[in-house]
C-alpha cells in the first residue's frame, strides 16, 4: 500500500480494493433482498390457503350445483343423497347444526359471561391465576375426548332423569360443546374489560358503588363490543364443531329442532361421508363440499363481523 | 416581593375571611404506607365548612396520596395502609376507621378527577348514575336533582337539549363540569377535586375555576393543584407539602404574602419545583 | 353566573339509612361473587369429571402390550401401537412444515413487512384462517393434497394439512414474541452495521426463540388431538401394519416410504373404538383417550409454564 500524505485524515483507497467492498456490497444486498423475498412468500401461505380453500370449495360445488339446483338445495325437506330418489335439502343438516349450537351457546355465553365478570372484577389475584390457565387447559382438550365425554357420561347421566332419552341426541353434544366454548367467550371477554381504563372504575367507585354495581352499570357497557365480538367468535366455534356431535349426536340426518332427538349436523355428515367409500367425482362426493361451502360461508361472516367489531373496540382505548 | 405576590393575587381580601370557620373534618396523625413505602407523615389538619382548602407541593409530594384518604380510594389496591384518623363532623366519623364502609364514606365524600371519566353512557346517565347507586328510583325525584347539578355545575344551558347524546361528544371542558356536575348530584359533604384542570385549556380552566369559586357557598372543597397561581386565585386556605410532610398550613393569602416556613417561601418563590 | 345558580337544599343527613342501603348492596355484591365462583366450579368440576372418569376406565387396560399391540377385533388384545406411531410421524411432518413457515411468515411481517395493502391482505387472512372450521381444511386437504397434488391419503398429506391449521398459532406467537424485544436492541445492532438478516438472525429470533417454543407447543398440542381433517382425508380407522421406518440398516439410511403410506392416529383410533357397538370397547377407548389428555395437558402444562418463566425472566 502506497504510502499516506502526512496531511490526509484517512488514506484513499486504491481502486482494487474499492470495486472489491462494491462487489460485496451488491452481493449482500442481493442475498438480503433474496432472504426478504423468501419470508414474504411465507409470509404469503396464509393467502394461499384462503385462496385454496375457496378454490377448492367452489369448484366441487360448481360441478355440484350444476346437477342439483340451488332452489332445491335451500328449500328440500330431506337429506338423502345416496338414495336412488336423492333429496339434497340442506335445510335437514343445518337443522341439526342451529339446535346443537343454540344448546351450547345457550351454556357457553351466561356461563363464560359471568366468569369473565369475576374473574374480571372480583377474583383475588391467587383465584385469577389459577384460574386462567386452568380455562385454558380446558379449551385444549382435544374434541373426540369431549365426544366421548358426551356419549358415555353425559347421555347416561341425562337418561337417569330423562329415560326416554335416545342414546344419541343433540342435548347432550350442546351440553359438552358449551362447556368446551366457555373458555373461548370468558377469555376474550375477559380481556375486553380488562382493557377498559381504571379511570372509569375509579370514577365509579368514588361515587360510592360496589363492585357488582361497577362491574355491571360501567365496565359491561364500556366493554360491549368487545364482549360481543366474543359471543360471535363463540357462534363460529359452535357451528364449526365436528368431533362431539359425530359422536354423540348420531349421523342420522333428521330435520328436527328439537335437542332430545338425534340428528347430523354440516360437519357430522362430511365426517360420515369421509368415513364410507364415495368414488372421487361422484355425486355423492361432491355434496360434502357443498356442504362445506355453506359451513363456510357462515364462520366467515360471523369472523369477519366478531373481528371488525374488536378492531373497532380496541381502537376506542 | 410584594409586587410578585400581587400580580399573582389580582383580588383583595376581604376582611372578615380572617375569622376562624366551623371544622367540617380534622385530620389527626395521618401516616399513609404504600406497602413498606411511608408517602404520608403525620399529619395534622383542619378542613374548614364551606370554604375551599388547596394543597399544593413539588411533583411526589404526596398530595394526591392525601386527597385520595379522604375518600378511601386507596382501599381498591392491595397493600395500603392508614394510620391516624380523619374525622368527619358534626357525628364524629372516623373516615379511616376499619369499622366505616369506604361505600359510606364515598357516598359522603365525592371526587372529580384530573382527566374527565365520563362513563359510556347518555349525559343524563353520567349525572344520574349517583342517585342510581344510592336506589333512587322516582323519574321525577332523578330529573329534577340531574337538572340541579347540572344547573350547578354551569353546564344545564349547554346539554339540556341533548341530555340523551353520549357524554363522550362534549369537549374537554364540557366533560370535566359534567363530572363536576355527576360528583353534585349526590349532596356530598365534601367535594374533592385533583387537580381538576391539568388536563384543560385555558380557557376551560377559568371556567372550572368560577365555577369553584361558587360552588363553594354549598360545599366544602378540598382541590390538589400543582399550580400555584391557581391555588391563590381560588383558595381560601392552603397547605403546602413536601416529601409527605405537611410543612405550612394556613390562610391563602396570608401564606402567600408572608409565609411562615423558608421551605414555603422557597416554594412559592420558584426557588425550586 | 351566580344568579342562575339555584340554592341546594341541605338534605338531610340520615346515616342509617344509608347504612342500610349499602349493607343490601353489599349483599349482591357478595351474591354475585358466589355465584361467578361457582360458574367457575361448574367448569371445573366438569373437568374432573372427565378426568376421573376417563381415568377409572381406562387406567386399568394401559399395560405395556396396550402400546405395543395393533387393533384388533378383540377388545382385550387391542393396542394403539399403529396410532401412536401415525400420530408420532404425522406430528413430525407438521413441525417440519408448521415451524419454519409460521415463524419465517412472523418475522417478516414483524420486521420486513411495510404497511400497505398488500401487508393488511395477509393479516387478514391470518386472523380468518385461526377461525376457520377444522372439517374445512380437511376439505381443502382432500381436494388439494389428496387430489389435485397427488400426495394421496398418506401421512404427508396429513402432516401438512395440520400444518396449515396451526399456522395461525405459530404466526401470532412468533410476532407477539418478536413485538416484545424493545427497539432499542435492534438499534444496537443496527448501528453496528449489521444487515438486517444479520440482526434477524442474530438478535431477533435468539431472544425471542422462547416465545416462539411456547407457541409451537401449543399448536402442537391443538394439532396431536385433531381428528375431522385426518378423518376426511381418508386415515383408515383400522390398520393393523406400521408405516415403514424412516430409518433403514442400509444405504442411504433414510426412507421417505412412510410418508405416502397409509396410517392412522391417536384421536381417530379413539374414534374408532367409541363408535363400537360392545361395551368392552369403551374400555380401550377410555384408555386411549386418557392416554390422549395426559398428553395434550402436559404439552399445554409446559407452555403455560414456559410462558410463565419468560415472563419473569425478561429484565428488558
Amino acid at each position: 500500500m502506497s504510502a499516506a500524505a502526512p496531511t490526509a485524515l484517512a488514506p484513499s483507497m486504491p481502486t482494487v480494493q474499492l470495486s472489491a467492498r462494491l462487489a460485496a456490497r451488491r452481493s449482500r444486498i442481493l442475498k438480503e433482498r433474496a432472504i426478504e423475498a423468501v419470508l414474504f412468500l411465507a409470509a404469503l401461505v396464509s393467502v394461499f390457503t384462503t385462496v385454496a380453500i375457496v378454490y377448492i370449495l367452489v369448484k366441487e360445488s360448481v360441478v355440484f350445483f350444476q346437477q342439483v339446483p340451488i332452489l332445491d338445495f335451500l328449500t328440500d325437506t330431506q337429506w338423502t343423497p345416496l338414495f336412488d330418489d336423492a333429496h339434497f335439502g340442506i335445510m335437514v343438516l343445518l337443522s341439526g347444526t342451529l339446535t346443537s349450537s343454540f344448546v351450547a351457546l345457550a351454556i357457553s355465553i351466561p356461563l363464560g359471561t359471568v366468569i369473565a365478570i369475576y374473574l374480571s372484577e372480583f377474583a383475588p389475584f391467587s383465584v385469577r391465576e389459577i384460574a386462567k390457565p386452568f380455562l385454558e387447559l380446558l379449551g385444549g382438550v382435544p374434541t373426540i375426548v369431549y365426544g366421548y365425554f358426551a356419549l358415555l357420561f353425559v347421555t347416561p347421566l341425562l337418561q337417569y332423569f330423562m329415560p326416554e332419552l335416545p342414546g344419541f341426541n343433540l342435548l347432550s353434544a350442546g351440553i359438552v360443546m358449551g362447556i368446551m366454548i366457555v373458555p373461548y367467550v370468558s377469555s376474550i371477554s375477559e380481556d375486553a374489560m380488562r382493557a377498559v381504563p381504571m379511570s372509569l372504575r375509579e370514577g365509579s367507585y368514588a361515587m360510592g358503588a360496589t363492585r357488582y354495581q361497577t362491574a355491571v352499570k360501567v365496565v359491561v357497557p364500556a366493554a360491549l363490543s368487545g364482549i360481543a365480538s366474543a359471543y360471535i367468535l363463540g357462534i363460529s366455534r359452535a357451528v364449526g364443531e365436528t368431533m362431539i356431535l359425530a359422536v354423540a349426536a348420531g349421523m342420522q340426518p333428521n330435520l328436527t329442532f328439537n335437542p332430545l332427538e338425534p340428528a347430523a349436523t354440516i360437519t357430522a355428515y362430511i365426517v360420515q361421508v369421509a368415513l364410507g367409500d364415495l368414488p372421487h367425482g361422484s355425486l355423492g362426493y361432491q355434496t360434502i363440499f357443498a356442504a362445506g361451502l355453506t359451513l363456510m360461508l357462515f364462520t366467515l361472516t360471523c369472523n369477519i363481523v366478531g373481528h371488525v367489531m374488536r378492531r373497532r373496540f380496541r381502537e376506542a382505548y | 416581593m410584594s409586587a410578585q405576590i400581587e400580580s399573582i393575587k389580582p383580588e383583595a381580601t376581604p376582611p372578615e375571611r380572617a375569622a376562624t370557620p366551623a371544622a367540617k373534618a380534622e385530620v389527626k396523625g395521618l401516616n399513609f404506607f404504600y406497602g413498606g413505602y411511608q408517602a404520608l407523615k403525620r399529619i395534622d389538619m383542619v378542613v374548614h365548612e364551606k370554604m375551599v382548602t388547596a394543597l399544593i407541593g413539588p411533583s411526589g409530594c404526596g398530595k394526591s396520596t392525601f386527597l385520595r384518604c379522604f375518600n378511601r380510594m386507596h382501599d381498591l389496591y392491595p397493600g395500603n395502609r392508614y394510620e391516624g384518623r380523619i374525622v368527619l363532623y358534626p357525628d364524629n366519623t372516623d373516615l379511616l376507621s376499619r369499622g366505616v364502609d369506604p361505600i359510606e364514606v364515598r357516598m359522603r365524600i365525592s371526587m372529580v378527577f384530573q382527566k374527565p371519566n365520563p362513563f359510556p353512557k347518555s349525559i343524563f346517565e353520567n349525572v344520574a348514575y349517583g342517585l342510581r347507586v344510592r336506589g333512587e328510583r322516582k323519574r321525577r325525584v332523578v330529573e329534577e336533582k340531574v337538572e340541579q347539578a347540572l344547573r350547578n355545575a354551569a353546564l344545564w344551558d349547554e346539554v339540556k337539549d341533548r341530555l340523551h347524546e353520549l357524554a363522550y361528544n362534549l369537549s374537554g371542558g364540557q366533560q370535566q363540569r359534567l363530572c363536576i356536575a355527576r360528583a353534585l348530584a349526590t349532596d356530598p359533604e365534601i367535594l374533592l377535586f385533583d387537580e381538576p384542570t391539568s388536563a384543560l385549556d385555558p380557557i376551560a380552566t377559568a371556567s372550572i375555576e368560577e365555577l369553584i369559586h361558587d360552588l363553594k357557598e354549598k360545599v366544602t372543597i378540598l382541590i390538589v393543584t400543582h399550580n400555584m397561581q391557581q391555588a391563590a386565585r381560588v383558595s381560601d386556605f392552603t397547605a403546602y407539602m413536601y416529601l409527605g410532610e405537611l410543612i405550612e398550613f394556613g390562610n391563602t393569602d396570608a401564606l402567600f404574602i408572608k409565609p411562615a416556613r423558608k421551605q414555603t417561601e422557597d416554594y412559592i418563590t420558584g426557588r425550586f419545583g | 353566573m351566580k344568579a342562575e345558580m339555584n340554592a341546594r337544599k341541605e338534605a338531610p343527613r340520615d346515616l342509617a339509612a344509608i347504612r342500610k342501603l349499602i349493607a343490601e348492596h353489599k349483599r349482591w355484591d357478595a351474591i354475585f361473587a358466589l355465584f361467578g365462583f361457582a360458574c367457575l366450579m361448574i367448569g371445573v368440576l366438569t373437568f374432573l369429571a372427565l378426568f376421573v372418569d376417563m381415568a377409572v376406565k381406562g387406567l386399568p387396560r394401559l399395560t405395556w402390550d396396550f402400546f405395543t399391540n395393533y387393533p384388533s377385533r378383540h377388545a382385550t388384545q387391542a393396542g394403539i401401537l399403529s396410532a401412536w406411531v401415525g400420530s408420532t410421524l404425522v406430528m413430525v411432518v407438521t413441525a417440519l412444515v408448521a415451524v419454519p413457515l409460521g415463524v419465517a411468515a412472523g418475522v417478516y411481517l414483524e420486521e420486513y413487512a411495510r404497511k400497505n395493502w398488500v401487508t393488511d391482505i395477509i393479516e387478514i387472512n391470518i386472523t380468518n384462517l385461526a377461525g376457520v372450521p377444522s372439517i374445512v381444511y380437511g376439505l381443502l386437504a382432500l381436494g388439494l393434497f389428496v387430489y389435485q397434488f397427488g400426495f394421496g391419503q398418506s401421512i404427508l398429506s396429513a402432516g401438512m394439512t395440520l400444518a396449515l391449521l396451526i399456522l395461525p398459532v405459530v404466526i401470532v406467537a412468533t410476532r407477539e414474541a418478536i413485538r416484545s424485544i424493545p427497539q432499542a436492541i435492534r438499534e444496537g445492532a443496527y448501528a453496528l452495521g449489521a444487515t438486517q438478516w444479520q440482526t434477524v438472525s442474530d438478535h431477533i429470533l435468539p431472544y425471542s426463540s422462547a416465545g416462539i417454543l411456547t407457541g409451537v407447543i401449543i399448536g402442537m398440542a391443538r394439532a396431536i388431538g385433531e381428528t375431522a381433517p385426518i378423518i376426511t382425508i381418508g386415515a383408515l380407522t383400522f390398520i393393523a401394519f406400521l408405516p415403514p421406518s424412516p430409518v433403514t440398516a442400509e444405504p442411504p439410511f433414510l426412507n421417505f416410504e412412510w410418508l405416502t403410506s397409509p396410517f392412522t392416529v391417536m384421536p381417530i383410533q379413539m374414534f374408532n373404538w367409541t363408535s363400537r357397538p360392545e361395551a368392552a370397547f369403551q374400555f380401550n377407548a377410555a384408555a386411549a383417550g386418557f392416554v390422549l389428555v395426559i398428553m395434550t395437558l402436559a404439552m399445554n402444562g409446559l407452555a403455560i409454564w414456559l410462558r410463565y418463566r419468560l415472563r419473569r425472566n425478561i429484565k428488558w
